[in-house]
């Protein structure tokens, strides 16, 4: 990874430890600073209310997770959210814009990008021409200037360029020239994650990106995720994994039978007993933040300084960075590392 | 047996105004099918559009050649958003479904008997072709290519043919190497994926109809001319079927497999039609009359295409490694 990409951003992004909640955190609290807010969305499939969310608004440059158990309807959300599905009632607003009734590409071209639960990789095109694929503004794509490569060669040249960071970044670049289909299932993931952000969103919108993912590959998933939130961009995320949670959100949702029921930092909402019972009765293995995990987390996390660096887990896992301290150096860095030094 | 008649005649398929019209609407049916995934059954109906709009504009309103070509694209322009508007938000097979049934209809509209003033209803409409033989640069006589001789009207045509398919094929190549060919291959392979990065699918699908069906309208032109006569019944679902097998038989998202694909259909076809005949004229076969060898041609053809879907179903041009995971 290297720096190379990353925005020479005014605001350092992963300092801000400023309270995310205007007044109290719980259900459907207002933001201070909101990118997306949400208002009374519904939607019903025959007798069952998918999705049922009064308020919710997603913090700016924040990185937000969703949680909730199986069929609460997280999926759902995303879809109505991106214009993929449509709410029986309800309206949100991203960044100032109406969207309800938006068209899904629309959706995409204002900013708000997502990805899928069940991954959609264009499996016949190479991973370069998926990333190209991913490009905003290519002239190329207009039928009148396509025949035409004097229009569109030089963003082309631009959109290549952009494309082959990414690659490098997400450790694909030695697949550029093979056909998606024949990435693994871990990699098509980080494929479409990286795909996502050729168009420079605002707000990602990942549906379980760690699902199926190599246990090997998910720390580095991990810190893309992480330094997306370095990089400027808002990142809400569905995850089942409460230790990945933990570790790179910094506020949860928590959603059960289509409606938000918990919100919070994470280490609050860990103990909130509506979670407990909504989420976690379900889930008796899960740890709930008990010293035995911690420590589990803790050695997962010592093997990438990285991730630890710079991220508002310092105050879970901060004693570990003193000792580590000495060791950082530029080739291990990474940009989180370098944020928290300057 | 005359062996180097039948080879001679199966040369001359390759090269014949009718295999530059189905490898025309072949290609149209890869723009369709083989790079935006969409699903065209009827092709035969695009293909009326270019015969009809051609003849009739020439017939009923003397319009000259240009006009006709322009007014038969004009036809299969409307053709593709008659078809496409309800259809391309649904999915493919909805398509499938409408394109198959329009194109019967547009048959069945110029065969009513009300329409005979115009159509000509199912005797079809003749000797419209004046205002393009009129174009003829070739000078009168006889051309002889070697394995044929030709008509300086006969070269005209197949001259005229095969610039045509040479023009679309690159201007195909071309568009489907460009950026917006590379969105159409996205949402062949999932529309939903290209979708959420921002690209309008329903009006890439569209231009795609639209582009594919133009090829086959004026494949329907192209496939008019050598005969000046334009029949119904040439344009029902078989022809579309038979596209399709030229679009398998050489490779599906390839701009060369279709015309390829249409050159090894005409010839089996010509090949197997001379040696039957061949063979049951010289008593070698004694259990078949000529009228049931030509039905054992399209047999021999389907046959033909289960071989190479086995043995490789990408097509003759086609990439493996493109279907090699589906
Ligand atoms: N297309 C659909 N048709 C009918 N029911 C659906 C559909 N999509 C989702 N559901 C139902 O809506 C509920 C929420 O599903 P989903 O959003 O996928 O949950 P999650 O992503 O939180 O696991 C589930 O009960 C599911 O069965
Ligand atoms: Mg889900």
């Amino acid at each position: 990874m290297t720096d190379k990409t990353t925005a020479p951003a005014t605001i350092d992004f992963m300092a801000d430890t400023r309270p995310i909640a205007e007044g109290e955190a719980g259900p459907g609290c207002r933001k201070r600073d909101p990118i997306l807010t949400v208002r009374h969305v519904t939607r019903r499939f025959g007798g069952i209310n998918a999705v049922d969310v009064d308020f919710l608004e997603i913090p700016r440059h924040k990185i937000t997770a969703l949680i909730g158990p199986n069929g609460a309807g997280k999926t759902t959300l995303f879809n109505l959210l991106t214009g993929f599905d449509q709410p029986n009632s309800g309206e949100w607003t991203f960044d100032g814009h109406p969207l309800a009734g938006v068209a899904s590409y629309k959706v995409a071209r204002l900013g708000m990008v997502r990805t899928f639960q069940l991954t959609k990789v264009m499996g016949k095109l190479t991973v370069l021409e998926n990333m190209r694929l991913g490009a905003a503004d290519q002239p190329g794509e207009r039928l009148s200037a396509a025949l035409f490569k004097n229009l569109w060669g030089r963003r082309e040249k631009e959109i290549t360029a952009q494309a082959e960071v990414l690659l490098e970044k997400f450790k694909l670049d030695a697949k550029r020239n093979d056909y998606a289909a024949s990435l693994s299932g871990g990699q098509r993931k980080l494929l479409e994650m990286a795909r996502a952000l050729m168009a420079r969103p605002k707000l990602v919108m990942l549906d379980e990106p760690m699902a199926g993912v190599n246990p090997a590959l998910t720390q580095s998933l991990l810190d893309h995720i992480k330094n997306l939130k370095a990089e400027g961009m808002t990142v809400l995320f569905v995850e089942h994994d409460m230790q990945v949670v933990r570790h790179i959100a910094d506020w949860v949702v928590v959603m059960a039978e289509g409606k938000v029921v918990a919100e919070g930092p994470p280490a609050d909402v860990m103990k909130d007993q509506a979670v407990i019972d909504a989420y976690l009765g379900a889930h008796h293995d899960v740890d709930l933040g008990d010293t035995e995990g911690l420590k589990e987390l803790e050695a997962e996390l010592a093997q990438d300084q990285a991730s630890v660096v710079g991220t508002e887990d310092e105050g879970i896992l901060g004693h570990h960075i003193a000792e580590r301290d000495g060791r950082r150096d530029e080739a291990a860095g990474g940009t989180a590392g370098r944020k928290d030094q300057g | 047996m005359d062996f180097l008649n039948i080879l001679n005649g199966a040369l001359g398929e390759i090269i014949s105004p009718t295999t530059a019209a189905y490898g025309l609407a072949a290609l149209g049916l890869a723009v369709h099918f083989g790079y935006t995934g969409l699903l065209n059954f009827g092709q035969a109906g695009f293909m009326a559009m270019g015969a009809y709009g051609f003849a009739i504009s020439t017939l009923t309103f003397n319009a000259p050649f240009w006009v006709a070509v322009l007014v038969a694209l004009v036809c299969s322009v409307v053709f593709a958003f008659l078809l496409g508007i309800p259809t391309l938000r649904l999915r493919a097979d909805y398509l499938a479904i409408v394109t198959i049934a329009a194109a019967e209809i547009a048959r069945y509209v110029v065969t009513t008997n009300r329409l005979t003033d115009v159509t000509g209803s199912a005797g079809g409409l003749n000797g419209f072709t004046n205002g393009f033989y009129a174009l003829n640069p070739f000078p009168e006589g006889r051309y002889d290519l070697g394995f044929v001789a030709l008509s300086h009207r006969d070269l005209w045509v197949r001259v005229t043919a095969w610039a045509l398919v040479a023009l679309c094929c690159v201007l195909v190549l071309l568009l489907m190497r460009s950026p917006w060919g590379r969105v159409l291959k996205g949402i062949r392979e999932d529309e939903n994926a290209v979708r959420s990065l921002g690209k309008n699918v329903y009006a890439y699908k569209m231009q795609a109809l639209v582009i594919g069906g133009i090829l086959g309208t004026l494949a329907g032109i192209l496939f008019t001319l050598p005969r000046s006569s334009v029949q119904p019944a040439n344009y029902g679902t078989e022809l579309t079927f038979f596209l399709w097998t030229c679009l398998l038989l050489g490779g599906m998202a390839t701009v060369l497999g279709p015309v390829l694909g249409a050159m090894i259909f005409w010839v089996v076809l010509s090949l197997t039609q001379g040696l039957l005949y061949g063979a049951i004229e010289s008593g070698i076969i004694t259990f078949i009359t000529t009228t049931q060898a030509g039905q054992l041609r399209y047999i021999m053809v389907g046959i033909a295409l289960m071989l190479l879907m086995i043995f490789r179903p990408q097509g003759v041009l086609g990439n493996k490694r493109e279907l090699a995971f589906t």
